[in-house]
């Protein structure tokens, strides 16, 4: 699993890259309770605003951390958006990206790196 | 954080591990590890227990000796009822400006011999300022510094408090009186602003720490901060002061009607005779431009302060503002509160409120959101 500075998580399933906020970051943030996932079949730039979590304290953009096409988002988390506090690197992954070169996550941070940044 | 001050009981919510912010030049407990959503469940559920000493705590004491000299005085400054108000009673008040807009909203109860006003922390010193320059011939304006205020939220409060001070439980809403304890002499009012039941409890400063654990230490109570406390008072429909009400809202355009009791309306015995009463006054026969509303946006995004209400779907000009607005956890829903067009005030009416770009709809709905709870 890859880290980026924006505290979420990326990892590679079936040659897609799964996206997903922290643990740090669903602590930060607190109780989740509104979610709002991009369109399946869009194609976004890295730094691209396309999602939205709402906490009971205030609303934050997911960015894409990548450029590629969304091929698949996680309708549970819309339904049920406190599974962001309960799993959030689990069963709450956010969508899914169809990427030109997987090798674009090396940039990213690795799971130490990631813990001391968030110290 | 530095210059910000600390209530008396800042360490117990450093060992209760919460989480603490600067609010009103306080530093306050905003959450505690329960976290806000299940903290504002609880309050509902059970009770809750929340410190507000950074709230000023003022005594008015006539300087004849007969309350009534307070009430008449601090009428001059508020468009309240106070002569009216019995013995052992508090009601909600307004300190009104020139212009008929709101300096601030308060608590004033009698207490037989004189008065006790309870007025938020972010007004207070400006509050005493005002009283002192316009009470001060007919009355000692003297903030208490010594005590500190919890309140005690929820179904479960009343059972909590009485095993402490079992005059509590033969209080209803609005009565305040001195209970005896263990911890001293407690200044009781049964009220709040969550809208549930219970009780707002003065106290001194060397027994508050006290006070507060051996009500934590029933089961029934748990520790509750100020996020809560807003989405709490937000489902009630009551306004915080900075946000809902500031000093260009008048009480009729805050939807405060209620909180002139008629005498001091056009026609009343006592009518006018405090700041702004000719515009005030006056929008009670001809109504305000605008008007606080309750607002229910259709979709699950919440519409916080700031959003920009409109009346259609795409164009036009913006017909009112979200003064607050966030998640309701008992309601299940999100919900807001803000100041419309008065065209636009009636329950019912769709509006739309531009979030992220988007207009999204919303109804204009009565408040409280959630029925409130008190022990009339």
């Amino acid at each position: 699993m890859k880290f980026t500075e924006e505290h979420e998580w990326l990892r590679v399933e079936d040659d897609l890259v799964v996206v997903g906020i922290t643990d740090h970051a669903s602590e930060q943030l607190g109780d989740v309770v509104f979610v709002e996932l991009p369109e399946v079949g869009i194609e976004v730039a890295k730094d691209d605003e396309v999602a939205v979590i709402e906490s009971v304290k205030a609303a934050s953009d997911i960015l894409a951390p990548v450029d590629g096409e969304i091929v698949e988002v996680n309708g549970a988390i819309v339904e049920t958006p406190g599974l962001v506090n309960e799993d959030p690197t689990g069963e709450a992954w956010f969508f899914k990206m169809k990427v030109e070169d997987l090798a674009v996550l090396d940039d990213y941070l690795d799971e130490a790196a990631y813990k001391e940044l968030i110290g | 954080m530095a210059d910000l001050n600390r209530t008396c009981l800042y360490d117990l919510h450093v060992d209760l591990g919460a989480k603490m912010v600067p609010f009103a030049g306080y530093e306050m407990p905003v959450q505690y590890p329960m976290g806000v959503l299940k903290e504002h469940l609880h309050c509902r559920a059970a009770a809750g227990l929340f410190d507000v000493s950074h709230m000023g705590q003022v005594l008015l004491r006539p300087n004849s000796g007969d309350v009534a000299d307070a009430a008449l005085a601090l009428e001059t400054l508020v468009p309240v009822d106070v002569l009216g108000l019995k013995a052992g009673r508090q009601r909600y008040g307004l300190f009104t400006n020139d212009t008929g807009g709101i300096l601030d909203d308060l608590m004033i109860a009698n207490r037989g011999d004189h008065l006790f006003l309870v007025v938020n922390a972010a007004c207070k010193a400006q509050d005493l300022a005002h009283m002192q320059a316009h009470l001060a011939d007919r009355c000692e304006v003297a903030e208490v510094t010594d005590r500190a205020l919890l309140a005690l939220q929820g179904p479960a409060a009343e059972a909590a408090l009485a095993g402490l001070a079992p005059g509590a439980a033969g209080m209803r809403f609005m009565d305040v009186a001195v209970l005896p304890s263990v911890f001293g002499d407690l200044w009781v009012s049964r009220s709040g602003y969550t809208g549930e039941d219970g009780f707002e409890i003065s106290v001194h400063q060397a027994q508050a720490r006290g006070l507060a654990e051996s009500l934590l230490a029933n089961d029934a109570v748990d520790a509750i901060g100020l996020g809560a406390r807003d989405s709490l008072r937000l489902e009630a429909g009551l306004c915080l002061y900075g946000s809902d009400l500031d000093e260009t809202t008048s009480p009729v355009e805050a939807a405060l009607e209620w909180a002139v009791q008629k005498v001091r309306r056009a026609g009343g015995a006592r009518a006018g005779g405090f700041p702004g009463a000719d515009r005030i006054l006056r929008e009670f026969g001809a109504g305000a431009a605008r008007r606080r509303v309750g607002l229910l946006p259709e979709g699950r995004a919440p519409m916080r302060a700031g959003t920009v209400l409109y009346a259609d779907a795409d164009g036009g000009e913006p017909v009112g503002t979200v003064t607050s607005g966030a998640f309701g956890p008992s309601i299940e829903r999100p919900m807001s509160m803000g100041y419309v067009a008065t065209g636009h005030a009636a329950d019912g009416t769709t509006v739309f409120g531009e979030v992220r770009g988007r207009r999204l709809p919303a109804t204009i709905a009565p408040m409280p959101f959630l029925p409130a709870s008190y022990k009339r």
